[in-house]
Protein backbone atom coordinates (compact mmCIF):
# COMPACT_ATOMS: atom_id res chain seq x y z
CA UNK A 1 0.00 0.00 0.00
CA UNK A 2 1.31 3.49 -0.71
CA UNK A 3 1.95 5.56 2.35
CA UNK A 4 0.81 8.98 1.34
CA UNK A 5 0.59 11.62 3.94
CA UNK A 6 -1.89 14.05 2.50
CA UNK A 7 -4.56 14.28 -0.10
CA UNK A 8 -7.70 16.35 -0.08
CA UNK A 9 -9.99 13.46 0.67
CA UNK A 10 -7.55 11.73 3.06
CA UNK A 11 -8.14 8.38 1.44
CA UNK A 12 -5.60 5.63 1.07
CA UNK A 13 -4.48 5.46 -2.58
CA UNK A 14 -5.43 1.79 -2.81
CA UNK A 15 -8.96 2.68 -1.73
CA UNK A 16 -9.06 5.52 -4.26
CA UNK A 17 -8.08 3.19 -7.08
CA UNK A 18 -10.51 0.47 -5.98
CA UNK A 19 -13.36 3.00 -5.74
CA UNK A 20 -12.59 4.47 -9.16
CA UNK A 21 -12.36 0.99 -10.69
CA UNK A 22 -15.70 0.09 -9.16
CA UNK A 23 -17.20 3.31 -10.48
CA UNK A 24 -15.81 2.56 -13.93
CA UNK A 25 -17.30 -0.92 -13.90
CA UNK A 26 -20.67 0.35 -12.77
CA UNK A 27 -20.59 3.14 -15.39
CA UNK A 28 -19.75 0.67 -18.15
CA UNK A 29 -22.53 -1.66 -17.08
CA UNK A 30 -25.04 1.18 -16.96
CA UNK A 31 -23.86 2.50 -20.35
CA UNK A 32 -24.51 -0.92 -21.89
CA UNK A 33 -28.15 -0.54 -21.03
CA UNK A 34 -28.49 2.96 -22.49
CA UNK A 35 -29.69 3.50 -26.01
CA UNK A 36 -32.72 3.63 -28.26
CA UNK A 37 -33.55 0.13 -27.02
CA UNK A 38 -33.62 0.04 -23.25
CA UNK A 39 -31.99 -2.98 -21.72
CA UNK A 40 -31.55 -3.63 -18.03
CA UNK A 41 -27.88 -3.34 -17.01
CA UNK A 42 -27.64 -6.78 -15.50
CA UNK A 43 -29.70 -8.19 -18.35
CA UNK A 44 -27.16 -6.79 -20.81
CA UNK A 45 -24.29 -8.46 -18.95
CA UNK A 46 -26.18 -11.72 -18.80
CA UNK A 47 -26.84 -11.58 -22.55
CA UNK A 48 -23.15 -11.10 -23.26
CA UNK A 49 -22.07 -13.84 -20.84
CA UNK A 50 -24.48 -16.27 -22.50
CA UNK A 51 -23.17 -15.31 -25.93
CA UNK A 52 -19.60 -15.90 -24.80
CA UNK A 53 -20.52 -19.24 -23.26
CA UNK A 54 -19.83 -18.17 -19.66
CA UNK A 55 -23.44 -18.72 -18.71
CA UNK A 56 -26.03 -21.15 -19.96
CA UNK A 57 -29.16 -19.91 -21.63
CA UNK A 58 -30.59 -18.58 -24.85
CA UNK A 59 -29.59 -15.32 -26.37
CA UNK A 60 -31.79 -12.70 -27.96
CA UNK A 61 -30.12 -12.18 -31.39
CA UNK A 62 -31.24 -8.58 -31.75
CA UNK A 63 -30.08 -7.68 -28.27
CA UNK A 64 -26.79 -9.51 -28.75
CA UNK A 65 -26.17 -7.75 -32.03
CA UNK A 66 -26.87 -4.31 -30.55
CA UNK A 67 -24.67 -4.98 -27.55
CA UNK A 68 -21.78 -6.57 -29.41
CA UNK A 69 -21.73 -4.55 -32.62
CA UNK A 70 -22.89 -1.14 -31.44
CA UNK A 71 -22.64 -0.51 -27.72
CA UNK A 72 -19.72 -2.59 -26.48
CA UNK A 73 -17.17 -1.26 -28.99
CA UNK A 74 -18.33 2.25 -28.24
CA UNK A 75 -18.08 1.78 -24.49
CA UNK A 76 -14.65 0.20 -24.75
CA UNK A 77 -13.54 3.00 -27.05
CA UNK A 78 -14.72 5.63 -24.56
CA UNK A 79 -12.88 3.87 -21.74
CA UNK A 80 -9.64 3.44 -23.68
CA UNK A 81 -9.67 6.91 -25.23
CA UNK A 82 -10.61 8.65 -21.96
CA UNK A 83 -7.95 6.74 -20.03
CA UNK A 84 -5.28 7.28 -22.70
CA UNK A 85 -5.90 11.03 -23.02
CA UNK A 86 -6.06 11.63 -19.27
CA UNK A 87 -2.92 9.69 -18.41
CA UNK A 88 -1.00 11.26 -21.33
CA UNK A 89 -2.05 14.70 -20.12
CA UNK A 90 -0.95 13.93 -16.56
CA UNK A 91 2.39 12.57 -17.78
CA UNK A 92 3.08 15.59 -19.97
CA UNK A 93 2.14 17.98 -17.17
CA UNK A 94 4.74 16.38 -14.91
CA UNK A 95 7.31 16.20 -17.68
CA UNK A 96 6.96 19.85 -18.61
CA UNK A 97 6.54 20.91 -14.95
CA UNK A 98 3.40 22.78 -15.92
CA UNK A 99 -0.18 21.90 -15.00
CA UNK A 100 -1.48 23.80 -18.04
CA UNK A 101 -0.05 21.34 -20.54
CA UNK A 102 -2.26 19.07 -22.65
CA UNK A 103 -1.37 15.97 -24.68
CA UNK A 104 -1.25 18.08 -27.84
CA UNK A 105 1.72 20.15 -26.65
CA UNK A 106 4.16 18.45 -29.01
CA UNK A 107 1.88 18.66 -32.02
CA UNK A 108 0.58 15.07 -32.06
CA UNK A 109 -3.07 16.10 -32.20
CA UNK A 110 -2.50 18.63 -34.98
CA UNK A 111 -0.49 16.11 -36.97
CA UNK A 112 -3.11 13.43 -36.46
CA UNK A 113 -5.91 15.83 -37.46
CA UNK A 114 -4.06 16.64 -40.66
CA UNK A 115 -3.46 12.94 -41.35
CA UNK A 116 -7.14 12.15 -40.84
CA UNK A 117 -8.21 14.97 -43.16
CA UNK A 118 -5.70 13.95 -45.80
CA UNK A 119 -6.97 10.38 -45.60
CA UNK A 120 -10.58 11.47 -46.00
CA UNK A 121 -9.59 13.68 -48.94
CA UNK A 122 -7.61 11.01 -50.75
CA UNK A 123 -9.69 7.91 -50.18
CA UNK A 124 -13.06 6.57 -49.17
CA UNK A 125 -11.36 3.66 -47.40
CA UNK A 126 -11.46 4.14 -43.66
CA UNK A 127 -8.24 2.25 -43.07
CA UNK A 128 -6.37 4.82 -45.19
CA UNK A 129 -7.67 7.62 -43.00
CA UNK A 130 -6.80 5.76 -39.82
CA UNK A 131 -3.31 4.88 -40.98
CA UNK A 132 -2.53 8.45 -42.05
CA UNK A 133 -3.96 9.77 -38.76
CA UNK A 134 -1.61 7.62 -36.75
CA UNK A 135 1.44 8.16 -38.97
CA UNK A 136 1.13 11.94 -39.12
CA UNK A 137 0.47 12.16 -35.39
CA UNK A 138 3.80 10.44 -34.73
CA UNK A 139 5.52 12.39 -37.50
CA UNK A 140 4.53 15.72 -35.97
CA UNK A 141 6.18 14.81 -32.68
CA UNK A 142 9.22 13.39 -34.46
CA UNK A 143 9.67 16.74 -36.21
CA UNK A 144 9.31 18.59 -32.88
CA UNK A 145 11.98 16.34 -31.36
CA UNK A 146 14.27 16.87 -34.34
CA UNK A 147 13.88 20.63 -34.07
CA UNK A 148 14.82 20.44 -30.39
CA UNK A 149 17.64 17.94 -30.91
CA UNK A 150 20.83 18.92 -29.21
CA UNK A 151 19.15 21.60 -27.17
CA UNK A 152 16.91 19.19 -25.32
CA UNK A 153 19.37 18.48 -22.59
CA UNK A 154 19.60 22.12 -21.72
CA UNK A 155 16.21 23.49 -22.44
CA UNK A 156 12.78 21.91 -22.43
CA UNK A 157 11.30 25.14 -23.71
CA UNK A 158 12.92 24.39 -27.07
CA UNK A 159 10.86 21.21 -27.20
CA UNK A 160 7.68 23.14 -26.43
CA UNK A 161 8.55 25.59 -29.19
CA UNK A 162 9.20 22.68 -31.53
CA UNK A 163 5.73 21.39 -30.70
CA UNK A 164 4.22 24.80 -31.36
CA UNK A 165 5.95 24.95 -34.74
CA UNK A 166 4.76 21.53 -35.84
CA UNK A 167 1.30 22.20 -34.44
CA UNK A 168 1.07 25.40 -36.43
CA UNK A 169 2.56 23.76 -39.51
CA UNK A 170 0.08 20.93 -39.58
CA UNK A 171 -2.69 23.35 -38.69
CA UNK A 172 -1.80 25.29 -41.84
CA UNK A 173 -1.73 22.09 -43.91
CA UNK A 174 -5.12 21.19 -42.47
CA UNK A 175 -6.47 24.54 -43.65
CA UNK A 176 -5.22 23.75 -47.16
CA UNK A 177 -7.00 20.40 -47.06
CA UNK A 178 -10.24 22.07 -45.99
CA UNK A 179 -9.83 24.70 -48.71
CA UNK A 180 -9.43 22.21 -51.54
CA UNK A 181 -11.88 19.59 -50.27
CA UNK A 182 -15.17 19.05 -52.04
CA UNK A 183 -17.64 21.14 -50.01
CA UNK A 184 -20.51 18.70 -50.57
CA UNK A 185 -18.91 15.45 -49.46
CA UNK A 186 -15.34 15.57 -48.26
CA UNK A 187 -15.45 18.81 -46.30
CA UNK A 188 -18.45 17.82 -44.16
CA UNK A 189 -16.79 14.45 -43.49
CA UNK A 190 -13.58 16.18 -42.43
CA UNK A 191 -15.43 18.68 -40.26
CA UNK A 192 -17.46 15.96 -38.59
CA UNK A 193 -14.36 13.87 -37.94
CA UNK A 194 -12.57 16.81 -36.39
CA UNK A 195 -15.40 17.28 -33.89
CA UNK A 196 -14.78 13.81 -32.52
CA UNK A 197 -17.22 10.94 -32.32
CA UNK A 198 -17.42 7.40 -31.08
CA UNK A 199 -20.47 6.59 -33.21
CA UNK A 200 -18.54 4.81 -35.94
CA UNK A 201 -15.74 3.25 -33.94
CA UNK A 202 -14.11 0.44 -35.89
CA UNK A 203 -14.55 -2.55 -33.59
CA UNK A 204 -11.87 -4.64 -35.29
CA UNK A 205 -9.28 -1.89 -35.08
CA UNK A 206 -10.29 -1.17 -31.49
CA UNK A 207 -9.80 -4.75 -30.35
CA UNK A 208 -6.48 -4.90 -32.20
CA UNK A 209 -5.22 -1.66 -30.64
CA UNK A 210 -6.62 -2.27 -27.14
CA UNK A 211 -3.69 -4.39 -25.86
CA UNK A 212 -1.22 -1.76 -27.07
CA UNK A 213 -3.19 1.03 -25.42
CA UNK A 214 -3.43 -0.90 -22.15
CA UNK A 215 0.31 -1.64 -22.31
CA UNK A 216 1.03 2.06 -22.88
CA UNK A 217 -1.16 3.01 -19.93
CA UNK A 218 0.58 0.40 -17.76
CA UNK A 219 4.03 1.69 -18.78
CA UNK A 220 3.11 5.26 -17.90
CA UNK A 221 1.53 4.18 -14.61
CA UNK A 222 4.83 2.57 -13.63
CA UNK A 223 6.69 5.86 -14.17
CA UNK A 224 5.04 7.51 -11.17
CA UNK A 225 8.10 8.24 -9.14
CA UNK A 226 10.18 8.99 -12.24
CA UNK A 227 7.70 11.71 -13.17
CA UNK A 228 7.71 13.02 -9.60
CA UNK A 229 11.47 13.49 -9.91
CA UNK A 230 11.24 14.92 -13.44
CA UNK A 231 8.73 17.50 -12.23
CA UNK A 232 11.47 18.88 -9.97
CA UNK A 233 13.61 19.72 -12.99
CA UNK A 234 16.40 17.89 -14.81
CA UNK A 235 19.16 18.76 -12.36
CA UNK A 236 17.42 17.43 -9.29
CA UNK A 237 16.03 14.39 -11.09
CA UNK A 238 19.53 13.41 -12.29
CA UNK A 239 21.09 13.83 -8.88
CA UNK A 240 18.35 11.60 -7.47
CA UNK A 241 19.50 8.84 -9.82
CA UNK A 242 16.97 9.22 -12.65
CA UNK A 243 18.25 8.78 -16.22
CA UNK A 244 16.50 11.91 -17.37
CA UNK A 245 17.01 11.70 -21.13
CA UNK A 246 15.98 8.03 -21.38
CA UNK A 247 12.94 8.38 -19.15
CA UNK A 248 11.81 11.58 -20.81
CA UNK A 249 12.01 9.96 -24.23
CA UNK A 250 10.09 6.92 -22.96
CA UNK A 251 7.29 9.11 -21.59
CA UNK A 252 7.16 11.22 -24.77
CA UNK A 253 7.04 8.16 -27.04
CA UNK A 254 4.38 6.31 -25.03
CA UNK A 255 2.18 9.37 -24.40
CA UNK A 256 2.46 10.36 -28.08
CA UNK A 257 1.50 6.85 -29.17
CA UNK A 258 -1.53 6.90 -26.86
CA UNK A 259 -2.61 10.35 -28.08
CA UNK A 260 -2.24 9.35 -31.75
CA UNK A 261 -4.33 6.22 -31.14
CA UNK A 262 -7.12 8.26 -29.57
CA UNK A 263 -7.42 10.46 -32.66
CA UNK A 264 -7.26 7.40 -34.91
CA UNK A 265 -10.16 5.80 -33.08
CA UNK A 266 -12.39 8.75 -32.26
CA UNK A 267 -11.24 11.97 -33.89
CA UNK A 268 -10.34 15.12 -31.99
CA UNK A 269 -11.56 14.86 -28.41
CA UNK A 270 -10.15 17.77 -26.47
CA UNK A 271 -9.91 18.95 -22.88
CA UNK A 272 -9.83 15.47 -21.34
CA UNK A 273 -6.06 15.38 -21.09
CA UNK A 274 -5.95 18.85 -19.57
CA UNK A 275 -8.91 18.85 -17.21
CA UNK A 276 -8.98 15.34 -15.73
CA UNK A 277 -5.44 15.46 -14.24
CA UNK A 278 -6.37 18.80 -12.65
CA UNK A 279 -9.42 17.33 -10.96
CA UNK A 280 -7.47 14.32 -9.76
CA UNK A 281 -4.70 16.58 -8.45
CA UNK A 282 -7.18 18.71 -6.53
CA UNK A 283 -8.90 15.65 -5.06
CA UNK A 284 -5.98 13.34 -4.41
CA UNK A 285 -2.78 15.35 -4.58
CA UNK A 286 0.13 15.78 -6.97
CA UNK A 287 1.96 12.49 -6.42
CA UNK A 288 2.18 10.83 -9.83
CA UNK A 289 2.13 7.36 -8.34
CA UNK A 290 -1.57 7.90 -7.68
CA UNK A 291 -2.22 10.73 -10.13
CA UNK A 292 -1.41 8.66 -13.21
CA UNK A 293 -3.63 5.60 -12.60
CA UNK A 294 -6.37 7.74 -11.03
CA UNK A 295 -6.35 10.06 -14.06
CA UNK A 296 -6.66 7.07 -16.39
CA UNK A 297 -9.64 5.71 -14.43
CA UNK A 298 -11.38 9.07 -14.03
CA UNK A 299 -10.71 9.94 -17.68
CA UNK A 300 -12.38 6.68 -18.71
CA UNK A 301 -15.39 7.32 -16.47
CA UNK A 302 -15.69 10.90 -17.66
CA UNK A 303 -15.59 10.10 -21.37
CA UNK A 304 -18.01 7.22 -20.89
CA UNK A 305 -20.60 9.56 -19.36
CA UNK A 306 -19.96 12.31 -21.90
CA UNK A 307 -20.51 9.76 -24.67
CA UNK A 308 -23.71 8.66 -22.95
CA UNK A 309 -24.85 12.29 -23.05
CA UNK A 310 -23.74 12.61 -26.67
CA UNK A 311 -25.95 9.76 -27.79
CA UNK A 312 -28.88 10.21 -25.43
CA UNK A 313 -29.52 13.87 -24.75
CA UNK A 314 -30.95 14.68 -28.19
CA UNK A 315 -32.36 12.63 -31.02
CA UNK A 316 -29.37 13.58 -33.18
CA UNK A 317 -26.04 12.55 -31.74
CA UNK A 318 -23.81 15.43 -30.62
CA UNK A 319 -20.14 15.09 -31.58
CA UNK A 320 -18.32 14.20 -28.41
CA UNK A 321 -15.57 16.78 -28.92
CA UNK A 322 -18.17 19.53 -28.57
CA UNK A 323 -19.42 18.14 -25.27
CA UNK A 324 -15.94 17.62 -23.80
CA UNK A 325 -15.25 21.28 -24.56
CA UNK A 326 -18.59 22.54 -23.20
CA UNK A 327 -18.23 20.54 -19.99
CA UNK A 328 -14.46 20.73 -19.73
CA UNK A 329 -14.09 24.49 -20.08
CA UNK A 330 -16.15 25.55 -17.04
CA UNK A 331 -14.47 22.84 -14.99
CA UNK A 332 -11.07 24.08 -16.14
CA UNK A 333 -12.01 27.67 -15.29
CA UNK A 334 -12.93 26.55 -11.79
CA UNK A 335 -9.67 24.59 -11.52
CA UNK A 336 -7.73 27.68 -12.65
CA UNK A 337 -9.14 29.60 -9.71
CA UNK A 338 -7.49 27.06 -7.48
CA UNK A 339 -4.25 27.54 -9.37
CA UNK A 340 -3.69 30.70 -7.37
CA UNK A 341 -3.46 28.56 -4.25
CA UNK A 342 -0.94 26.24 -5.85
CA UNK A 343 -1.35 22.91 -7.58
CA UNK A 344 -1.52 20.74 -4.53
CA UNK A 345 -3.98 19.00 -2.24
CA UNK B 1 39.02 14.74 -8.34
CA UNK B 2 39.25 16.78 -11.51
CA UNK B 3 42.02 17.06 -14.04
CA UNK B 4 42.21 19.94 -16.49
CA UNK B 5 38.46 20.40 -16.25
CA UNK B 6 36.85 23.01 -18.45
CA UNK B 7 33.30 23.93 -19.36
CA UNK B 8 31.66 26.35 -21.70
CA UNK B 9 28.25 27.78 -22.37
CA UNK B 10 27.52 27.97 -26.09
CA UNK B 11 30.85 29.34 -27.34
CA UNK B 12 31.98 31.09 -24.18
CA UNK B 13 34.49 29.34 -21.90
CA UNK B 14 33.16 29.49 -18.34
CA UNK B 15 36.18 27.96 -16.62
CA UNK B 16 39.33 26.14 -17.69
CA UNK B 17 42.20 24.05 -16.36
CA UNK B 18 40.56 23.27 -13.03
CA UNK B 19 42.58 20.70 -11.11
CA UNK B 20 40.85 19.91 -7.86
CA UNK B 21 41.13 17.18 -5.29
CA UNK B 22 38.42 16.63 -2.71
CA UNK B 23 39.38 14.52 0.27
CA UNK B 24 37.01 12.46 2.34
CA UNK B 25 35.55 14.33 5.32
CA UNK B 26 36.48 17.77 4.01
CA UNK B 27 34.26 20.82 3.93
CA UNK B 28 35.19 23.02 0.98
CA UNK B 29 33.80 26.47 0.30
CA UNK B 30 33.88 27.83 -3.22
CA UNK B 31 33.80 31.60 -3.54
CA UNK B 32 33.88 34.11 -6.33
CA UNK B 33 32.03 36.92 -7.98
CA UNK B 34 28.74 36.43 -9.76
CA UNK B 35 29.42 34.79 -13.10
CA UNK B 36 32.87 33.47 -12.25
CA UNK B 37 31.80 29.87 -12.84
CA UNK B 38 31.19 28.52 -9.32
CA UNK B 39 27.75 27.06 -10.03
CA UNK B 40 28.87 25.78 -13.44
CA UNK B 41 31.84 24.04 -11.80
CA UNK B 42 29.52 22.46 -9.25
CA UNK B 43 27.12 21.34 -11.96
CA UNK B 44 29.95 20.00 -14.11
CA UNK B 45 31.23 17.94 -11.17
CA UNK B 46 27.71 16.55 -10.77
CA UNK B 47 27.45 15.69 -14.46
CA UNK B 48 24.69 18.26 -14.98
CA UNK B 49 26.74 20.42 -17.33
CA UNK B 50 28.84 18.96 -20.16
CA UNK B 51 32.63 19.10 -19.89
CA UNK B 52 34.47 20.99 -22.62
CA UNK B 53 37.77 19.40 -21.61
CA UNK B 54 39.37 17.40 -18.81
CA UNK B 55 37.91 14.74 -16.61
CA UNK B 56 36.14 14.21 -13.33
CA UNK B 57 37.00 11.17 -11.24
CA UNK B 58 35.08 9.50 -8.43
CA UNK B 59 37.45 7.30 -6.40
CA UNK B 60 39.77 7.18 -9.43
CA UNK B 61 36.95 6.09 -11.73
CA UNK B 62 36.23 8.39 -14.65
CA UNK B 63 32.80 10.02 -14.34
CA UNK B 64 31.93 8.90 -17.88
CA UNK B 65 32.04 5.32 -16.56
CA UNK B 66 29.79 6.13 -13.61
CA UNK B 67 26.07 5.73 -14.32
CA UNK B 68 23.49 8.26 -13.15
CA UNK B 69 22.28 5.83 -10.50
CA UNK B 70 25.79 5.14 -9.29
CA UNK B 71 26.59 8.84 -9.14
CA UNK B 72 23.44 9.39 -7.03
CA UNK B 73 24.86 6.93 -4.51
CA UNK B 74 28.10 8.89 -4.31
CA UNK B 75 26.98 12.50 -4.24
CA UNK B 76 23.77 14.32 -3.41
CA UNK B 77 22.88 17.84 -4.40
CA UNK B 78 21.20 20.77 -2.70
CA UNK B 79 20.25 23.18 -5.48
CA UNK B 80 19.27 26.76 -5.01
CA UNK B 81 15.62 26.98 -4.00
CA UNK B 82 13.34 27.38 -6.97
CA UNK B 83 9.63 27.55 -7.62
CA UNK B 84 7.85 24.28 -8.12
CA UNK B 85 4.69 23.67 -10.05
CA UNK B 86 3.38 20.91 -7.79
CA UNK B 87 3.09 20.84 -4.03
CA UNK B 88 4.31 17.45 -2.92
CA UNK B 89 4.14 16.91 0.83
CA UNK B 90 7.48 17.50 2.52
CA UNK B 91 7.85 13.87 3.57
CA UNK B 92 7.39 12.78 -0.06
CA UNK B 93 10.00 15.34 -1.16
CA UNK B 94 12.50 13.82 1.27
CA UNK B 95 11.52 10.27 0.25
CA UNK B 96 12.58 11.14 -3.30
CA UNK B 97 16.11 10.63 -1.98
CA UNK B 98 15.44 6.89 -2.23
CA UNK B 99 14.34 6.90 -5.89
CA UNK B 100 17.74 5.96 -7.18
CA UNK B 101 17.83 2.72 -5.24
CA UNK B 102 14.44 1.25 -6.15
CA UNK B 103 12.60 0.39 -9.35
CA UNK B 104 9.93 2.94 -10.39
CA UNK B 105 7.07 0.61 -9.52
CA UNK B 106 8.33 -0.26 -6.05
CA UNK B 107 7.04 1.68 -3.08
CA UNK B 108 9.15 3.11 -0.30
CA UNK B 109 9.56 0.58 2.47
CA UNK B 110 9.65 1.09 6.24
CA UNK B 111 13.42 1.62 6.19
CA UNK B 112 13.08 4.40 3.62
CA UNK B 113 10.40 6.09 5.71
CA UNK B 114 12.57 5.84 8.82
CA UNK B 115 15.46 7.45 6.92
CA UNK B 116 13.23 10.28 5.73
CA UNK B 117 11.83 10.94 9.21
CA UNK B 118 15.33 10.87 10.71
CA UNK B 119 16.47 13.42 8.14
CA UNK B 120 13.52 15.71 8.93
CA UNK B 121 14.15 15.41 12.68
CA UNK B 122 17.85 16.05 12.17
CA UNK B 123 16.99 19.28 10.35
CA UNK B 124 14.42 20.16 13.03
CA UNK B 125 11.54 20.31 10.56
CA UNK B 126 9.63 17.11 11.33
CA UNK B 127 6.56 19.26 12.07
CA UNK B 128 6.48 20.26 8.40
CA UNK B 129 6.25 16.67 7.13
CA UNK B 130 2.65 16.88 5.94
CA UNK B 131 2.78 20.40 4.58
CA UNK B 132 2.88 20.91 0.79
CA UNK B 133 6.34 22.01 -0.25
CA UNK B 134 4.92 24.96 -2.23
CA UNK B 135 3.37 26.40 0.94
CA UNK B 136 6.70 26.73 2.72
CA UNK B 137 8.88 29.80 2.97
CA UNK B 138 12.13 29.93 1.01
CA UNK B 139 14.14 29.09 4.11
CA UNK B 140 11.95 26.15 5.00
CA UNK B 141 12.23 24.81 1.45
CA UNK B 142 15.99 25.04 1.70
CA UNK B 143 15.86 22.99 4.91
CA UNK B 144 13.74 20.36 3.14
CA UNK B 145 16.26 20.11 0.28
CA UNK B 146 19.08 19.65 2.78
CA UNK B 147 17.07 17.01 4.63
CA UNK B 148 16.59 15.21 1.33
CA UNK B 149 20.32 15.31 0.59
CA UNK B 150 20.97 13.93 4.08
CA UNK B 151 18.40 11.15 3.55
CA UNK B 152 20.14 10.19 0.30
CA UNK B 153 22.97 9.06 2.57
CA UNK B 154 25.82 9.76 0.16
CA UNK B 155 29.43 10.27 1.23
CA UNK B 156 29.50 13.65 -0.54
CA UNK B 157 27.01 16.50 -0.54
CA UNK B 158 27.27 19.45 -2.89
CA UNK B 159 25.32 22.59 -2.03
CA UNK B 160 24.76 25.62 -4.22
CA UNK B 161 24.55 28.75 -2.06
CA UNK B 162 22.73 26.96 0.75
CA UNK B 163 22.32 30.08 2.89
CA UNK B 164 20.74 32.03 0.06
CA UNK B 165 17.39 33.41 1.20
CA UNK B 166 17.77 32.21 4.79
CA UNK B 167 17.32 34.59 7.72
CA UNK B 168 20.29 35.14 10.02
CA UNK B 169 19.14 32.52 12.54
CA UNK B 170 18.63 29.86 9.88
CA UNK B 171 21.99 30.69 8.33
CA UNK B 172 23.69 29.97 11.66
CA UNK B 173 21.70 26.75 12.09
CA UNK B 174 22.57 25.66 8.57
CA UNK B 175 26.27 26.25 9.13
CA UNK B 176 25.97 24.16 12.29
CA UNK B 177 24.41 21.41 10.21
CA UNK B 178 27.37 21.54 7.83
CA UNK B 179 29.65 21.10 10.85
CA UNK B 180 27.51 18.15 11.93
CA UNK B 181 27.79 16.62 8.44
CA UNK B 182 31.58 16.90 8.66
CA UNK B 183 31.52 15.34 12.11
CA UNK B 184 29.54 12.41 10.69
CA UNK B 185 32.23 11.86 8.07
CA UNK B 186 30.52 13.44 5.08
CA UNK B 187 32.37 15.51 2.51
CA UNK B 188 30.71 18.82 1.73
CA UNK B 189 31.36 21.25 -1.10
CA UNK B 190 29.33 24.43 -1.06
CA UNK B 191 29.36 27.66 -2.99
CA UNK B 192 28.85 30.86 -1.08
CA UNK B 193 28.94 34.60 -1.40
CA UNK B 194 29.86 34.96 2.28
CA UNK B 195 33.57 34.73 3.13
CA UNK B 196 32.68 34.67 6.84
CA UNK B 197 30.67 31.45 6.28
CA UNK B 198 33.69 29.88 4.65
CA UNK B 199 35.94 30.95 7.51
CA UNK B 200 33.46 29.69 10.10
CA UNK B 201 32.68 26.37 8.48
CA UNK B 202 35.14 25.21 5.83
CA UNK B 203 38.43 23.31 6.05
CA UNK B 204 39.44 24.68 2.67
CA UNK B 205 38.41 27.70 0.65
CA UNK B 206 38.67 27.84 -3.13
CA UNK B 207 38.42 31.18 -4.87
CA UNK B 208 37.55 31.53 -8.52
CA UNK B 209 38.04 34.46 -10.80
CA UNK B 210 37.69 34.81 -14.57
CA UNK B 211 37.16 31.08 -14.95
CA UNK B 212 40.24 29.95 -13.06
CA UNK B 213 41.04 28.85 -9.54
CA UNK B 214 42.70 31.86 -7.96
CA UNK B 215 43.71 30.30 -4.68
CA UNK B 216 42.93 27.46 -2.36
CA UNK B 217 43.84 26.76 1.21
CA UNK B 218 42.86 27.28 4.79
CA UNK B 219 40.07 29.90 4.75
CA UNK B 220 41.60 32.09 7.47
CA UNK B 221 44.82 32.34 5.50
CA UNK B 222 43.37 32.33 1.97
CA UNK B 223 40.56 34.79 2.54
CA UNK B 224 42.61 37.70 3.82
CA UNK B 225 41.71 41.29 3.03
CA UNK B 226 43.80 41.54 -0.11
CA UNK B 227 42.26 38.37 -1.51
CA UNK B 228 38.75 39.60 -0.78
CA UNK B 229 39.50 42.93 -2.40
CA UNK B 230 40.91 41.22 -5.46
CA UNK B 231 38.11 38.66 -5.65
CA UNK B 232 35.21 41.06 -5.37
CA UNK B 233 36.83 44.17 -6.90
CA UNK B 234 36.58 46.21 -3.69
CA UNK B 235 38.85 48.92 -2.43
CA UNK B 236 40.20 49.16 1.10
CA UNK B 237 37.70 51.73 2.21
CA UNK B 238 34.75 49.65 1.03
CA UNK B 239 36.08 46.70 2.96
CA UNK B 240 36.73 48.87 6.02
CA UNK B 241 33.13 50.04 5.99
CA UNK B 242 31.99 46.43 6.11
CA UNK B 243 32.35 44.38 9.31
CA UNK B 244 34.65 41.98 7.42
CA UNK B 245 37.49 44.40 8.05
Amino acid sequence: MFRFMTNSLSLSPSIVLVLLSFLLGASALFSLSLGRFDFAPLGSMQELFIHWGWLEGETNPMMTSILLDVRLPRILAAILIGAALAISGAAFQALFMNPLVSPGILGVLSGAAFGASLGILLSDEIWVMQLLTFVFGLLAVAIALLLAKGELKQNMIILVLGGMITGALFGAFLSIIKYVADPYSKLPAITYWLMGSLANVNGELLYWLAPFVLTGIAILTMQGHVLNALSLGDDEAKTLGISVEKKRMLVIVVATFLSAVTVTLGGMIGWVGLVIPHIVRLLFGADNRLLLPASALLGAIYLLWVDNLARMVTSIEIPIGILTALIGLPVFAWALKNAKKGWHS
Amino acid sequence: MTQGLAAKHQNTMIFREVDLQIFSGEVIALLGQNGCGKTTLLRTLLGLHPKAAGEVYFDHISSSKVSTKERAKRVSYVPQVHKMAFGFPVIDMVLMATYGERAPWLKANAEHFDMAWEALKWMGIADLAHRPYTELSGGQRQMVLIARAFAQNTPMIFMDEPTNGLDFGNQIKLLEKIHALKASGKTVLFTTHHPEHAIHTACRALTMKNGSILSQGCPKETLDKSMIQNLYQLNEQQLKNHHYA
